[in-house]
């Protein structure tokens, strides 16, 4: 069995689960409840299973709102067949939020808590917003702070810790009406990763004469420390007839070598009076890191090495569709409105320095580029009261 | 000293600025120009509990991260 929790920061689930980079800082969160099923299906790997959200006002300062979230994993890729067997696990994840206003600074806080077989993650967060200039302008800064511990689980049976990490981050936004019609949001954010970073369950492929294939896989070894810095900008405009279009930019980069670019466009349509239509484009591309190899030339030839695709170079196209149906519930009567969603994204990723190593090839590192396809559906049902 | 017409403008318009930093800004969109920015398909993030699970989707597939100011959350399988 393979299992693997990937090093992945939960205070991104803080910055934007109490607050939202881009929100009013004047305003409580609404009061909204969503129940989610959310399917991910491609590259030998499933993942599937619901997330419930609460939000609920309490007097006219006060907004609490508590999230969970489960993944039932069925993993059969590329890595898990190449150096282990397939496997099925369960993740779940609770978070815990509160808002607090007072004039026209919003001051949130919250605790994340993530739960695998060998994966255990608490994040602890707090942001606070400000409006100004008439609330044209919202300024907001956050931090937050995690600690996980990776273990390594074999047959279905935890077998011990292999290490901890520490994570930190830093956020700053701003979101600026530059006219009537547009709005303008940016996000910059820092974060400092140490620890175990690695993933236990990967290993590096080096060329290996003596082995049938003309090659075997070793330990990968990975750097302690990571920093990374992104920066990103909004822009989203309203067109005449009841529509709006977005467009998105971000770049990243961190200290493992890794400089990654995102751009996407939006578009949402209304029809009728309660249809709600969402299109999207999202192409997204990195360099790989310093000490990423397909094939090393032999075992150990570096001191820092790895074959995680996530550090591969690639680029990516997703194109997505949506759509929302808005209903008024004559019961209960505390229920103002709800909302059918369902929404469909289809992901192609093209590795330019990941070959599939299933496919045998007489010269080690002469097989096909591995390509991932991926569809990613969600369905949820809203409701404001 | 002498000082040219020129520099006199310039004393005046950097004057005039400098005053202007004095007085409070207006709001250049008042508040009941703002129907088209309140309109539900003007969010940034409509539904945070989606675009939370879509930005994880991406995130354990992808080396970048953060500034999405969304929300994160879910698996990193294999």
């Amino acid at each position: 069995m393979n299992t693997f929790q990937q090093q992945r920061v939960r205070w991104l689930i803080a910055l934007a689960f109490g607050l939202g980079a881009v929100g009013h800082a004047d305003v409580l969160p609404e009061d909204r409840s969503d129940v989610l099923y959310h399917r991910y299906d491609g590259g030998g790997l499933t993942v599937q299973g619901p997330s419930v959200l609460v939000r609920k006002k309490f007097g006219d300062s006060f907004s609490a709102s508590y999230q969970y979230y489960e993944d039932l994993i069925s993993s059969a890729s590329i890595d898990v067949v190449s150096q282990a067997s397939a496997y099925k696990e369960r993740r779940t994840q609770n978070n815990v939020g509160l808002d607090y206003l007072r004039g026209n600074t919003l001051y949130s806080i919250g605790w994340i808590n993530s739960n695998e077989p060998d994966y255990k993650s608490n994040t602890g967060f707090f942001n606070i917003s400000q409006s100004m200039f008439g609330d044209l302008t919202t300024v907001s800064f956050g931090f937050a702070e995690g600690w996980d511990k990776v273990g390594e689980v074999s047959k279905g049976v935890f077998q011990k810790f292999v290490g901890d990490a520490d994570h930190r981050n830093w956020s700053v936004g701003l979101s600026q009406v530059l006219t009537r019609n547009m709005l303008l949001g940016l996000n910059f954010e820092a974060d400092e990763n140490n620890g175990y970073l690695q993933n236990p369950y990967r290993g590096v492929r080096f060329v290996d004469p003596f082995s049938g294939k003309g090659y075997s896989f070793g330990a990968a070894v990975s750097p302690n420390t990571r920093t990374g810095i992104a920066g990103s900008a909004q822009l989203k405009y309203y067109l005449p007839w009841h529509a709006a279009v977005d467009g998105n930019y971000r770049l990243y980069n961190d200290t493992w070598g890794i400089t990654a670019n995102t751009a996407k466009l939006g578009y949402t349509q209304t029809l009728f009076t309660d249809w709600t239509l969402e299109a999207s484009a999202r192409y997204y591309w990195q360099t790989a890191a310093n000490f990423y190899s397909d094939l090393f030339p032999y075992q150990n030839s570096q001191n820092f090495m790895s074959r995680d695709r996530e550090l591969a170079q690639f680029h990516s196209l997703t194109l997505g569709l949506g759509a929302s149906y808005e209903f008024h519930p004559a019961w209960p009567r505390w229920i103002d409105k709800g909302t059918l969603n369902f929404n469909y994204n289809r992901m192609r990723i093209d590795y330019l320095d990941f070959h599939n190593n299933l496919i045998l090839s007489a010269v080690p590192g002469d097989e096909p580029l591995y390509t991932l396809d991926a569809s990613v559906m969600q369905f949820f049902i809203s409701f404001w009261y | 000293m002498m000082v040219s017409k020129r520099q006199t403008t310039a004393i005046v318009l950097l004057a005039g600025l400098l005053l202007a930093g004095c007085s409070p800004i207006q709001p250049w969109v008042k508040p009941y120009e703002r129907e088209h920015l309140a309109d539900p398909i003007m969010s940034f993030d409509r539904s945070p509990i989606s675009s939370g699970y879509l930005d994880h989707v991406f995130e354990v597939r992808e080396g970048a991260r953060g500034a999405t100011g969304s929300v994160g959350g879910g698996c990193g399988c294999n």
